[in-house]
């Protein structure tokens, strides 16, 4: 309570106080800037890692719940194939639904390859089941075994041989972002101090003179904490905003594109980035009053 | 109020200061004097905690310096009206804002405005000048302006170091005439000068103690003064 009290006392001030330190354009603009490049970078970061992260519940849970039963049969033998695999399929726990797909949807499934008006007339294309899982799923071993005996031409691909690698490398991506984005905050926060230090370094001649006059160093800190603090807060307030409408001008989210037109935020999502600039400010307030306290304590 | 107890000070593996013992009774009037490069600025610094004592005792208030924070010192000061031979002051803050700093410090910023300093301001000759920046000031504009800025908080103790170093006659009899009266008022003085004839000026005016930093030692200083 006692250093919310400190912290709140330290961000308030007065403007009066504020004017003890002498105004310094180069670390004005160097902390704006970087406050604004970081803050742009991790509007990206962010918008990496929410996007992967839907990737990875979209592929760990909806592909999980469905699997496909290809039969690759002579013609003649398609259609009874594909019919005693639906019966199978009907006396299996844990399926919910079961259909075979239609000429039109295997075209339409093979059209980003081969392109429009394809006609399967003439290609031996396997005939695609689509199976839907409930509760707990399907005993896929059970499955696989009961097919090979009775629908000869069915082979059952639960996505697992695919899905497994697509998730972790999803979700590798989303940790990726996640600590991105601790390094944009550790990055900042070393820039922040750096330049605080700098400021401090050449105003020593004036904390010598307000402490002549009776300041604290918590008042001497305070004046340059609410600089470098506000600095921050503008700074990380227009990367946020230029990031925002970056990622708002990227491709939306298309089937074809896959995962890059994806590369952004969704509804409820926006507000995450609004986050950003002040938590900046937190990562400078709290890197400036650590620099400002060292420093003042090596100076006599 | 301030006391040294066989305070000695040493600095870069010289003793500058040795067996230094002194009173400072509330409202008394000091002069201390001694050749350059003799210590005074070095004993006025220790006796507002900018120097801490390399063996004996400072109080201030009643409170040993090495006891206390720094943070601590820095409220002590607030007690403490120190006038510098080069002033130290903000060169970025109209004059104003630099007398009213420890106000401005000191939490008090709504005291601050020009309007309510415009009588300490005419008090010290410099009500024309309220918002000229420092380096537009003359030497004599400077020193009057660090004793206002000295005074501001109505300390106990004023400790003023070569208050007269940078101006002529004139003006040096004005800043004394002001340092006067604020003893009179109640404030301890302690001003450190070479200028033997500023003191003697002062005899008339006040009953002043002068004592003289000679060979390291604080002495009473003899009948020629």
């Amino acid at each position: 309570m006692k250093a919310l009290k400190t912290a709140l006392a330290l961000l308030v001030g007065d403007a009066q106080s504020d004017r003890v330190v002498p105004p310094t354009g180069h670390t004005v603009r160097l902390t704006l800037f970087s406050a604004g490049a970081m803050a742009f970078l991790a509007v990206f970061a962010l918008a990496l890692s929410m996007a992967t992260g839907r990737l990875a519940s979209l592929w760990g849970d909806e592909l999980a719940r469905s699997s496909t039963i290809r039969i690759s049969a002579p013609e003649a033998q398609v259609a009874d194939q594909t019919a005693a695999a639906l019966k199978v399929l009907e006396t299996t726990p844990g399926v919910a639904s079961a259909r075979a797909l239609t000429t039109e949807e295997q075209q339409q499934l093979l059209e980003p390859w081969f392109g429009n008006g394809l006609s399967l007339d003439g290609l031996p294309v396997p005939q695609l089941i689509e199976v839907v899982e409930k509760g707990d799923g399907f005993d896929a071993e059970g499955l696989r075994l009961r097919l090979q005996a009775e629908v000869p031409g069915a082979t059952l691909d639960d996505h697992t041989r695919w899905r497994r690698p697509l998730v972790k490398a999803a979700r590798s991506l989303r940790l990726l972002g996640a600590l991105s984005l601790i390094l944009i905050g550790g990055t900042m926060a070393a820039m922040i101090t750096l330049a605080a230090t700098a400021a401090l370094a050449a105003n020593s001649q004036v904390i010598r003179v307000l402490r002549l006059v009776g300041a604290q160093d918590s008042y001497i800190a305070g004046a340059f904490v609410r600089r470098f603090t506000l600095r921050a807060l503008i700074g990380g307030a227009a990367g946020t905003a230029v990031g925002m409408i970056a990622v708002a001008l990227l491709p939306s989210a298309q089937p074809e594109g896959g995962f890059l037109t994806g590369l952004g935020f969704e509804g409820w999502h926006w507000l995450w980035p609004l986050l950003i600039p002040p938590l900046g400010a937190v990562v400078a307030f709290v890197a400036t009053r650590e620099a400002a306290m060292r420093t003042l304590r090596g100076l006599r | 109020m301030i006391e040294l107890e066989n305070m000695a000070y040493s600095y870069g593996g010289g003793e500058l200061l040795s067996g230094i013992s002194l009173k400072l009774a509330p409202g008394s009037f000091h002069f201390l004097t001694g050749p350059s490069g003799a210590g005074k600025t070095t004993f006025l610094r220790l006796c507002y905690g900018d120097l801490t004592a390399t063996s004996g005792t400072v109080r201030l208030f009643g409170r040993d310096v090495r006891d206390l924070t720094r943070d601590q010192i820095a409220l002590l000061r607030r007690k403490i009206g120190t006038v510098h031979q080069d002033c130290q002051f903000l060169d970025h803050l109209p004059l104003y804002e630099n007398i009213a700093l420890p106000l401005t410090v000191s939490g008090h910023s709504e005291w601050t405005d020009e309007a309510n300093l415009k009588e300490l301001m005419q008090w010290v000759g410099l009500g024309s000048r309220a918002r000229a920046l420092p380096p537009e000031l003359s030497g004599g504009e400077r020193q009057r302006a660090a004793l206002a800025r000295a005074i501001i908080m109505s300390p106990d103790v004023i400790l003023a170091d070569e208050p007269t170093g940078n101006v002529d006659w004139e003006m040096s009899q004005r800043l004394l005439t002001l340092l006067v009266e604020l003893n009179r008022l109640g404030k301890t003085v302690v001003i450190a000068t070479h200028d033997l004839a500023l003191i003697r000026a002062a005899k008339s005016q006040v009953q002043a103690r002068v004592l003289r930093i000679a060979n390291r030692k604080l002495q009473l200083a003899g009948a020629d003064l």
